[in-house]
């Protein structure tokens, strides 16, 4: 397992008008391994995961103070274009958002909107190597062109999870993925997470703690905006430095 | 007269509450008995017995009156006077003969038509006596069968509650009365214009002359009644305004959905919504003041030859009518599509634009549609524009530079002025009324079950 | 998972990749322009449509007066008999004694023509008012008539060729001398608002049909208020939900959408023809804006209605609240500004509404104002359709003028209705 850091926070500060929601968080993410953000809701940990590929941006009152680097490069630099940040640090939403289009066409909008296919059949492999990936290709292969939204959730889901791999992503950012999701496909989502760790950095956002301890090798524990812990997801769940992630992954308060 | 009528109900109704619930006051008191009902409800219930019966014989009775005194006047009319005369002439004699009892006397009328004025004048006093006294005796009645039932038992305010319950439906009921009003009178002065004029020649004949003689010296055409060329005028100024409306409604609501800073949009929403709130009557002078003049300069630069009623100039300014209507449905539509769509898509790496034209603009569309249907159902009823700035002729043209003529300038042609309804000239207006109300109700039909649909899409 | 590496990876910095990236966000700028120049080409149209009508309107909110003296002579006017004496001579005699040089008989009508027809009447209402003015002389500033109106106001071209003018060289000169004179004055033009309607443009107003208006709507609101509420707060609160409740649902809306002039058929059919009410009356009129203003009230007190939340019906009915004490005591006063704001939205609408009153014949030319909802009137609209129909030059700045006061009450029972919402809006 590579140790490389991917993507380093510095000192990052988030304001919502007047509010501030995120107070001088520092942490680098290390590529090829599963990074968990954990903490109570409110606590920040999804503001802070849409700061690393500039979502925020697209929130009018939201403003972002700090430093954050993508391969030593900082994201907000001018040259850096907002929109190929999206393409190499992809995002999975809380909820399944297929696009009311084929499933096919879902897989494809990436790939599409960025010109990464030459041809037909460039395009045809890479949907067909995304929905393999994202484990999915062989319930979906004969019925590429219904409407994606006529899955079930889980199938939704690991239909988005296609969809944010087809555009060659290097970070792949989850919120919460599998908060609407029944037991059985969590566990499938989790299986695939723990495969998709040898291609990509994957930082997830989940309310579980079970499936921090599961799926992910570094966890970091956020409280009222702060980062109050960050380390090897075995230490944080079984030796805290702070009291705060104790009293939270015993279940004390959140 | 009526006014004071009116008023006396009311205070005899107001009378009735006080009158009941004094009475269920002290009576409460006096024997100490337990009421069901608060000696308001008492009141209410006198109120509306009072009240409500006396108003609606008021109501009945005025409908009856009126066509009452006119029939026994006419009936006791000599008959060296109307003897042999058509209905168009009796009721020019019931026209001089009421404005005789009016006080205005118009040169010389005979002297029976006085005698008529003042027996038409007696009666109506007479009615209007007996209409007094019925209404004194219907309160009176209500007031005394509401106040010889306060006692302990009675359920006051169930039967106030019930007697609401059934105003309100009845109410609720206007709503269908009304379109059962527009229905049965279209449907009827119709098929009294299909009488006189073949419905075959209605709908499929090509000539639209209606020009047609009221009197029999009168020179004119012998009148024509096929619609068709008038409902392709219609549609040839639909276009145009669609033309105009569709695209610049639809960008920008794409603008100010998606691009706009909060500024723009405080800017830009009002300004649509002051644009929607105009009279149809403005619009139609700045056709005549404005817009047509600008297009025949411009024909006339160009050396275009150009109708002084050009389609174009009504079809462009009902355009500008439509836009703020076609922007607000659209920006409505595009606010509907979940933003988790619009997340997914900027988090691939779409731009706004992108995102906007592969992703929220597709997922709206069926709510967009059923906006630019409910604009057509708009621009195919609308009448001040076109009255004003279109033209009379019926033409079988689709030139918008030409001048055509619509079902609604023909409906408003046909009527302005007096006229009688016994003539196909006035009835045709019926038919392209019910002509329009079918077609205006098929699309708004069409595009409210479109809306309503795609509204369950993402509810 | 047998696929270990995904097919395709992608070098982001590649000059294709780069110019790709700039072509794409030239189109989103492309796309963010023509949508910005869409909604700047409705602001424009909203501009260019006001500005030319307060262009135009502003015009006739001067009026163009003379100040003349009229000798009230026992020889034209008989003491005894006040309201029959020759008026018509007294002011062309006014007018001549000013230009004692114009003798010719065609130039002296001309030359009478320069003060508005309607000054004899007003002379005469002001003798009959008072018979000891005769044998005085009256100095009065009195209307001009229309063509030297407009020369006043710059509405005729001085520079255009006298054949294509609606004045000549002489009368011009006329105009000029007393100008010169300082007789000509142009004040603030109350008749505007003052006067009914008359075949003279200059002595033209709306009283008419601002009363017109003012009945129309006081007729509709008494009539669509409680119908509306009633009704709606019968689907919202008591109906069951059965296939009659549906029926009428789906009628109200479809009602919304009917178009006016259809409203006008039925009242002609049904108010006109079949109850015989009086046509061109303000009565009729506000009947017919009831029927097309219930749809909207109807759907906007059941907005409101809807807006109050279940919590609070069942705290009454918590403590023993029949469901109609619920509704009178709770329900609607908290929906009360929403019904408001929907209502005078809905008579807004009624006020500039005209197709439908066309057809019950508000449009007539009723020189009088009305005295109650029974008389003949024309409504706002109507007057702007009257006058936009009008050939004389002096209507159309008067039309546009109307437009203006249209607007302004537009405007004011708009921002009533926003300022309501703002003032009453509840969030729960």
């Amino acid at each position: 397992m590579a140790t490389a850091t991917k993507i380093r926070a510095q000192g990052v500060d988030v304001f919502y008008g007047e509010t501030q929601a995120i107070r001088n968080v520092s942490i680098d993410i290390l590529a090829n391994a599963v990074t968990a953000f954990i903490g109570p809701s409110g606590c920040g940990k999804s503001t802070f995961l849409r700061c690393l590929n500039r979502m925020n941006d697209t929130i009018d009152i939201c403003r972002v103070k700090g430093e954050i680097t993508l391969d030593g490069q900082d994201i907000h630099a001018r040259e850096v274009d907002p929109v190929q940040l999206r393409a190499r640090v992809g995002m999975v939403f809380q909820k399944p958002n297929p696009f009311p289009k084929s499933i096919y066409d879902n897989v494809a909008y990436g790939p599409r909107i960025h010109g990464l296919a030459a041809t037909k059949a460039d395009l045809d492999g890479i949907v067909e190597g995304s929905l393999r990936r994202a484990a999915i290709w062989n319930e979906v292969k004969d019925r590429l062109a219904e409407p994606g939204t006529g899955l079930s959730g889980g199938q939704q889901q690991r239909l988005c999870i296609a969809r944010a791999i087809a555009t060659a992503p290097e970070v792949l950012l989850m919120d919460e993925p599998c908060s609407a999701l029944d037991p059985i496909a969590t566990a499938q989502i989790e299986e695939l997470i723990d495969e998709l760790r040898e291609s990509y950095s994957v930082v997830i956002v989940t309310h579980s703690m079970q499936q921090a301890a599961r799926v992910s090798q570094k966890t970091a524990f956020f409280h009222l905006g702060s980062m109050l812990e960050y380390g090897d997801t075995a230490k944080v769940f079984t030796n805290p430095d702070h009291e705060k992630t104790q009293a939270y992954i015993t279940g004390r308060f959140g | 007269m009526i006014g004071y009528l009116f008023l006396l109900i009311l205070v005899a109704a107001i009378a009735g509450y006080v009158v009941n619930r004094q009475a269920a006051r002290s009576q409460a008191f006096g024997s100490g008995a337990r009421f069901h009902s608060l000696p308001g409800f008492h009141g209410a219930y006198a109120l509306l017995l009072t009240g409500l019966p006396a108003f609606l014989f008021v109501l009945v009775w005025l409908t009856f009156e009126g066509p009452i005194v006119d029939a026994v006047v006419m009936a006791s009319l000599p008959a060296e006077g109307v003897a042999g005369l058509d209905a168009g002439k009796l009721s020019l004699i019931e026209a001089e003969v009421k404005s005789i009892a009016a006080g205005n006397v118009f040169g010389e009328p005979e002297p029976w038509k006085f005698a008529a004025a003042e027996y038409y004048t007696s009666l109506r006093g007479t009615f209007r006596a007996a209409l007094w006294i019925s209404v004194l005796l219907v309160c009176g009645i209500g007031l005394y069968i509401a106040r010889r039932r306060v006692a302990a038992d009675f359920r006051a305010r169930h039967r106030v509650e019930e007697i609401t319950s059934w105003i309100m439906i009845a109410c609720a009921g206007v709503a269908i009365l009304v379109t059962a009003g527009i229905i049965a009178s279209l449907i009827y002065e119709s098929v009294r214009f299909f009488e006189r004029v073949p419905v075959a020649e209605f709908l499929f004949g090509l000539n639209w002359e209606p020009q047609i003689p009221l009197r029999e010296d009168q020179i004119a055409g012998a009148g024509a009644f096929g619609w068709l060329p008038v409902f392709l005028g219609t549609i040839v100024i639909t276009v145009v305004a669609l033309v105009v409306a569709v695209p610049i409604g639809l960008l920008s609501a794409i603008y100010l959905n998606e691009f706009a800073s909060a500024r723009v949009r405080s800017i830009g929403k009002p300004v649509l919504e002051i644009l929607a709130g105009v009279p149809t009557v403005v619009y139609g002078f700045f056709a005549i003041l404005v817009v047509a003049p600008a297009i025949r300069g411009a024909g006339a630069a160009a050396g275009i030859d150009v109708s002084p009623n050009t389609a174009l100039a009504a079809g462009g300014v009902m355009g500008i009518m439509l836009i703020p209507f076609i922007s607000s449905f659209a920006d409505d539509a595009l606010s509907a599509v979940p933003r988790s769509l619009r997340d997914g898509s900027l988090a691939l790496g779409a731009t706004r634009g992108e995102t906007m034209t592969k992703v929220l603009f597709p997922a709206a569309i069926p709510g967009i549609v059923g906006g630019v249907l409910l604009a057509v159902s708009r621009a195919i009823g609308e009448t001040m524009i076109v009255v004003m700035a279109a033209g009379l002729i019926a033409t079988l043209t689709i030139n918008p530079l030409d001048s055509v003529t619509t079902v609604t300038v023909q409906i408003v042609t046909l009527l302005i002025g007096d006229s009688e309804f016994d003539n196909p000239k006035t009835l045709a207006a019926f038919a392209l009324g019910l002509m329009l109300f079918i077609v205006t109700l098929a699309l708004n039909v069409l595009a409210l079950r479109v809306v309503r649909k795609y509204r369950e899409l993402y509810d | 998972m047998s696929e270990t590496a995904i097919a395709h990876s992608v070098d982001w910095n590649e000059p294709a990749r780069l110019r790709g990236i700039a072509r794409r966000h030239r189109r989103d700028l492309r796309l963010k322009a023509i949508g910005a120049g869409a909604l700047g080409l409705a602001a424009l149209m909203l501009l260019i449509l006001v500005g030319s009508l307060v262009y135009n309107g502003a015009l006739a909110f001067q009026q163009t007066h003379v100040t003349l003296e009229f000798e009230i002579s026992a020889d034209h006017v008989d003491p005894a008999k006040p309201e029959a004496g020759n008026y018509r001579a007294i002011t062309r005699d006014a007018v001549f004694r000013l230009f004692p040089d114009v003798t010719g008989r065609t130039q002296q009508r001309d030359l009478a023509n320069l003060i508005s027809n309607g000054v004899q009447y007003d002379l005469r209402d002001r003798v009959v008012a008072d018979p000891s003015l005769i044998g005085s002389t009256l100095t009065l500033d009195v209307l001009v008539s229309d063509p030297y109106d407009q020369l006043a106001k710059g509405a005729i071209d001085r520079a255009t060729p006298a054949e294509n003018r609606r004045l000549g060289d002489a009368e011009i000169a006329w105009f000029d001398r007393l100008d010169a004179e300082g007789r000509i004055s142009k004040p603030l033009n109350l008749g505007l608002i003052l006067n009914a309607d008359s075949r003279f443009p200059e002595q033209a107003g709306l009283a008419g049909a601002l009363w017109g208006s003012f009945y129309a709507l006081m007729v509709c609101f008494l009539l669509s208020f409680p119908i509306g509420i009633a009704a709606a707060v019968y689907l919202e609160e008591f109906a069951p939900k059965n296939r009659l409740t549906d029926l009428i649902e789906i009628n109200i809306n479809n009602l919304a959408a009917v178009p006016s002039v259809v409203f006008g058929l039925l009242a002609l059919a049904v108010f006109l023809g079949w109850f015989g009410l009086p046509r061109s009356s303000p009565l009729v009129g506000g009947m017919t804006l009831a029927l097309m203003t219930l749809p909207t009230i109807i759907i906007a007190t059941r907005a409101a209605v809807k807006a109050v939340p279940p919590s609070i019906r069942e705290a009454a009915l918590g403590v023993g609240a029949s469901k109609h004490q619920v509704v009178l005591d709770h329900v609607l006063p908290l929906a009360m500004p929403g019904i408001l704001t929907g209502t005078i939205i809905g008579m807004a609408q009624a006020l500039g509404e005209t197709a439908p009153l066309l057809l019950i014949g508000m449009n007539a030319f009723i020189t009088q104002a009305p005295d109650s909802v029974m008389s003949p009137a024309t409504a706002l609209p109507t007057q702007i359709f009257i006058w936009a129909d009008s050939p004389e030059r002096g209507f159309v700045s008067r039309t546009s003028a109307a437009i203006c006061v249209l607007l302004v009450f537009l405007i004011a029972m708009n921002s009533l209705a926003v300022l309501l919402r703002k003032r009453f809006e509840r969030r729960w």
